[in-house]
């Protein structure tokens, strides 16, 4: 739209164009308040971005402030790009997740690469080295043609950013559901390593410093994409393709390295990236967390079209974009150091004390706001919370009891399910070795990449049951956190902190409202049972499709520390002869597991409980025992209960099987989901010092012969198949339900 | 020995080779920009993947246009070494210092696995560290790895001993005759789309990349001490 056909401001309120903008009638009045006058245009679209969702966190805030954020190790909680935590030696991680569900549901190869480069961005702009990226995807059933076209485009989008900028995608998982049919989930990690002294903040501080642009030019891509990410999806969601932006990693390479120079710089007074609400979010945030105001000239920034208005310039969500604050006089060694990468740094504006942010165009004013109005000061929502009528049904259910008549074909049936089937078909597609450092590639546990230059290294993971999650938000909030622990933990690290991705239906359903309030109180109960405070996150809401949410799915982003790669240990048994053990006991728990999806298509009942004394001590005791070196394979029972963990231990080792014995009922013996086991195997020589260390029970022995044996206390065969076979059905699920026609 | 290892824009196993050569090999390395014009000081040229300039337009086809392009020509004349892997490949490709071209895998999808390898000549001073025949595991990463040249170029590669390398047991990505690396006929510029910089330490899956490295080290010093 040319600056000609802009609604004027009584426009603006008169026919109420504001509300396409995502505003209120109340939001509006607020801001014609704030102002003193009606707002034009230009500001009328950057008070919608920034009091968005997305931006604001206006309906979520009151119930993150409940996550425990502070810890003696946590350099920084929730606020900046990302989140820092100290991991000795003089270094710290940082880590943050974040979602790209939106633009991924309606262009899924940019979406989802976008999503991978702004996450990058978020950790760079602390002034860290990107070292890992992981992911968490959500999807409908692998069966219809359009579901198929999402999975593997969103898995080309992401190889393609990751690959080609080259920072290795060491792990994550999939999941597929109906409920993500319309929308599926596309959430991005990125881990990086900082020294101390090297840390940045997005702040604009000192008046008369200069604000600079540098990296890609801006276009019309992506305006209102913040907007469009604090909406539901529909059948109109198509028409907003222009809203999803497009990435050039080969930019953001240049971007990363020039940056990470420029942080070296005394020069440099702070750095953001223009993510989500692009030019307006940066320059208002950092200028308000800084106590500052912000002017920008407008005909200054690089712009990829002609003729653009400034209400196209502020809300552009191009992609590959940073801003940066330096010092007065200092400008030309910053024009110097991008020049060397091929970049145009470009003094757009300046730093002032009023706490405005005022921008020019063609010599006149063309917004004029309070910076704090646009960040600390906007808007926060006390939604309604309701507890919906189904989690009562099923709180008051009869314990479900599954009927299985043959557990070799069960346990098979299961290991060809999408969800539990290995991910090879995915993880061949991204480059998780490059930099060298990945000591556990995807597949395991959590991955595990070595810092070089000590003897650390870092163990990551992403995980969420959204199942259990449907059927109670708070047990199975505090389930998500315990299950990424676990996972850190079987990798032989301790886990140091979590970031997380709430991504929820609509919370101005007081329904859903009150699914995010219960899953943030489970997940802050785990939090501060397992000591692993939450440093950063995302909030991604409104996820539905016509009407209807996808489960709600809070993703946990964990990292822990390996204090020696010596520690470092994997899921996979090692040699015949070694003692396999069990930690923790199966009860007849099936709401919302595999194998009451596999038998009933649907899940109902409770969700497992959880105890969260008993999962820290088993936890604390095993990964004591890994430190001891009496531990040779470490793996924690999750979805499919037993089997599929034995299944997964001997599937993933050269050669080897195993030959356990079960005591008790054999349905929830095998296939159980019970919370907070583990499936352990020990060196004989080590069992006297293994078993004073963690209270496990003895089940079998690890065999030469490739075959998976299980049998019963009266000495009859439950199950006994040859390793081959579960490989090549668990291998083979993913890549012949792509190949099938639907 | 002094390696060169060369930074183009978009390059990222520069940091790969980097290491394997200080860490591993325990040789000089240094790190040289695009713009250089002078590499009279290297004794080896390593050429890392990536994705030069984005891989636009083509893989390596806007890297071999770099001012350093230049200088690694006259190193290839003057018989020093050079090593282009996967991207690395691509721009000695592009360049004509190697012959043939490189399409996408035949999965029209990026790979990255461990695959297994057959030294086809152990008689190069890129292999002599190898038995013949020797299957060793080394790490591919790439999308564009499907090689392939006209009948005339294979049947020379072949009556030359010009392919140096093999996929094993299957081909992961279509290349013409499972060809995985080929030298050029003077026998001093090897190109291959695996990554041996990959596979120097046991800890990360597989150190066979190794013997690479040591035979340009071996090769170069029995020349250094013959010359002097």
């Amino acid at each position: 739209m040319s600056l000609m056909l802009e609604p004027n401001p009584t426009m603006i309120k008169e026919k109420k164009i504001y509300r396409e903008m995502g505003l209120t009638d109340e939001e509006f009045a607020m801001i014609e308040k704030i102002l003193g006058r009606l707002p034009n245009y230009t500001e009328t679209g950057i008070f919608s971005v920034m009091w968005s969702e997305h931006c604001s966190y206006k309906n979520s805030k009151p119930v993150l402030k409940k996550f425990p954020t502070k810890g003696e190790k946590v350099l920084q909680g929730p606020g900046e790009g990302a989140g820092i935590v100290d991991i000795g030696d003089g270094l710290a991680v940082v880590f943050k997740i974040e979602s790209h569900n939106h633009p991924s549901a309606i262009e899924p190869y940019q979406g989802a690469a976008t999503g991978v480069g702004g996450i990058i961005r978020d950790v760079f702009s602390m002034g860290a080295r990107p070292i890992a990226l992981l992911n968490s995807l959500r999807f409908g059933e692998l069966t219809s043609p359009r579901v198929k076209y999402l999975f593997e485009n969103v898995v080309a989008g992401i190889a393609g950013y990751g690959n080609c900028i080259g920072i290795p995608t060491v792990g994550g998982e999939v999941q597929f559901d109906p409920a993500y049919e319309g929308n599926p989930l596309v959430n991005a990690m990125c881990v990086g390593i900082i020294r101390h002294e090297d840390i940045q903040r997005g702040i604009a501080s000192g008046v008369g410093n200069t604000v600079m642009y540098v990296g890609a030019k801006t276009g019309r891509d992506g305006i209102h994409g913040a907007t469009f990410a604090s909406e539901e999806l529909t059948e109109q969601s198509e028409e907003k393709r222009p809203a999803v932006q497009v990435g050039d990693p080969f930019m953001e390479k240049l971007l990363l390295e020039a940056c990470l120079e420029v942080v070296k710089s005394d020069a440099l007074v702070g750095i953001q990236d223009m993510g989500a609400a692009g030019l307006t979010s940066s320059s208002a945030e950092m200028a308000s967390k800084a106590g500052y105001g912000i002017e920008m000239n407008l005909d200054l920034v690089p712009q990829r079209e002609a003729g653009m208005t400034p209400y196209e310039m502020m809300l552009s969500e191009s992609q590959e974009r940073m801003l940066l604050v330096v010092k007065k006089g200092r400008e030309q060694e910053i024009y110097d150091l991008f020049a060397k990468y091929g970049l145009e740094a470009k003094a757009i504006g300046k730093v002032t004390d009023d706490k405005m942010l005022r921008l020019y165009f063609r010599g006149e004013v063309a917004a004029e706001i309070p910076v704090d109005a646009l960040a600390k000061d906007a808007p926060v929502y006390h939604k309604p919370s309701k507890e919906p009528a189904y989690y009562r049904e099923f709180q008051e259910m009869a314990l479900y009891i599954p009927q299985v008549d043959n557990y070799e074909e069960t346990l098979l049936s299961l290991l060809a399910q999408p969800t539990i089937a290995s991910k090879e078909w995915v993880y061949d597609q991204y480059d998780y070795m490059v930099r060298t450092n990945t000591v556990v590639a995807p597949g395991s546990d959590a991955a595990v990449v070595r810092i070089r230059g000590t003897k650390k290294a870092l163990a990551m993971t992403t995980d969420c049951n959204s199942r259990y999650i449907y059927l109670d938000p708070e047990t199975g909030g505090k389930i998500a956190v315990a299950e990424a622990a676990r996972n850190v933990v079987c990798s032989g690290a301790k886990p140091l902190a979590i970031t997380d991705c709430l991504n929820f239906g609509n919370p101005e359903k007081p329904e859903i409202f009150w699914q995010l309030e219960k899953a943030v109180d489970g997940m802050s109960a785990a939090c501060s049972a397992l000591e692993t405070p939450v440093i950063s996150g995302n909030v991604s809401l409104y996820n539905e499709t016509n009407g209807v949410a996808v489960y709600p799915t809070p993703v946990v982003g964990m990292v822990g520390l390996i204090e020696d790669i010596n520690h470092i240990t994997t899921q996979e048994f090692k040699q015949a002869g070694d003692l396999i053990y069990v930690i923790g006991e199966a009860e007849p728990e099936f709401g919302g597991s595999e194998l009451q999806k596999l038998l009933s298509g649907d899940i109902f009942g409770k969700a497992p409980s959880l105890d969260l004394e008993i999962e820290a001590k088993r936890q604390k005791e095993l990964l004591a025992a890994i430190q001891a070196g009496v531990v040779a394979s470490a793996h924690d029972i999750a979805e499919g209960g037993l089997a599929v963990a034995l299944a997964e231990c001997v599937m993933n080792a050269n050669g080897l099987g195993a030959k356990v014995t079960i005591n008790g009922e054999s349905v929830t013996e095998l296939f159980s989901e019970t919370q907070s086991r583990f499936i352990v195997s020990v060196k004989k020589e080590h069992q006297a010092e293994f078993e004073k260390l963690v209270e496990a029970k003895l089940i079998g022995e690890v065999t030469a012969n490739a075959l998976l044996h299980i049998e019963n206390e009266q000495g009859e065969k439950v199950v006994r198949l040859p390793v081959e076979q579960m490989r090549s059905v668990w291998k083979g699920a993913i890549p012949c339900l792509l190949k099938s026609k639907a | 020995m002094k390696f060169a290892v060369i930074v183009f824009p978009g390059s990222n196993c520069d940091v790969d080779m980097y290491h394997a050569m200080k860490d591993e090999l325990g040789e000089e390395v240094e790190y040289v920009w695009h713009d250089a014009e002078n590499l009279d000081e290297f004794d080896g040229i390593l050429l890392p993947g990536g994705f030069s300039y984005g891989d636009y337009l083509r893989s390596g086809a806007i890297a071999r246009f770099s001012n350093v392009m230049k200088a690694i020509m006259k190193a290839a004349e003057q018989g020093k070494p050079i090593l282009g892997v996967c991207n690395g490949f691509q721009i000695l490709l592009e360049a004509g210092l190697l012959p043939g071209a490189m399409r996408r895998n035949n999965s029209l999808k990026f790979i990255c696995r461990p695959v297994e390898l057959r030294v086809e000549n152990n008689e190069t001073m890129f292999t002599s560290a190898y038995e013949k025949g020797e299957i060793i595991t080394i790490p591919i990463a790439h999308g564009e790895g499907n090689y392939y040249c006209d009948e005339e170029t294979l049947n020379k590669l072949i009556a030359n001993r010009q392919i140096v390398f093999r996929y094993h047991n299957e081909n992961p990505n279509g290349s013409l005759e499972d060809i995985a690396g080929i030298i050029n006929e003077k026998g001093n510029v090897l190109g291959m789309m695996p990554h041996p910089e990959r596979a120097v330490d046991e800890l990360l899956g597989s150190a066979d990349g190794l013997k690479l490295f040591q035979s340009i080290v071996k090769y170069w010093r029995e020349a250094h001490v013959v010359n002097a």
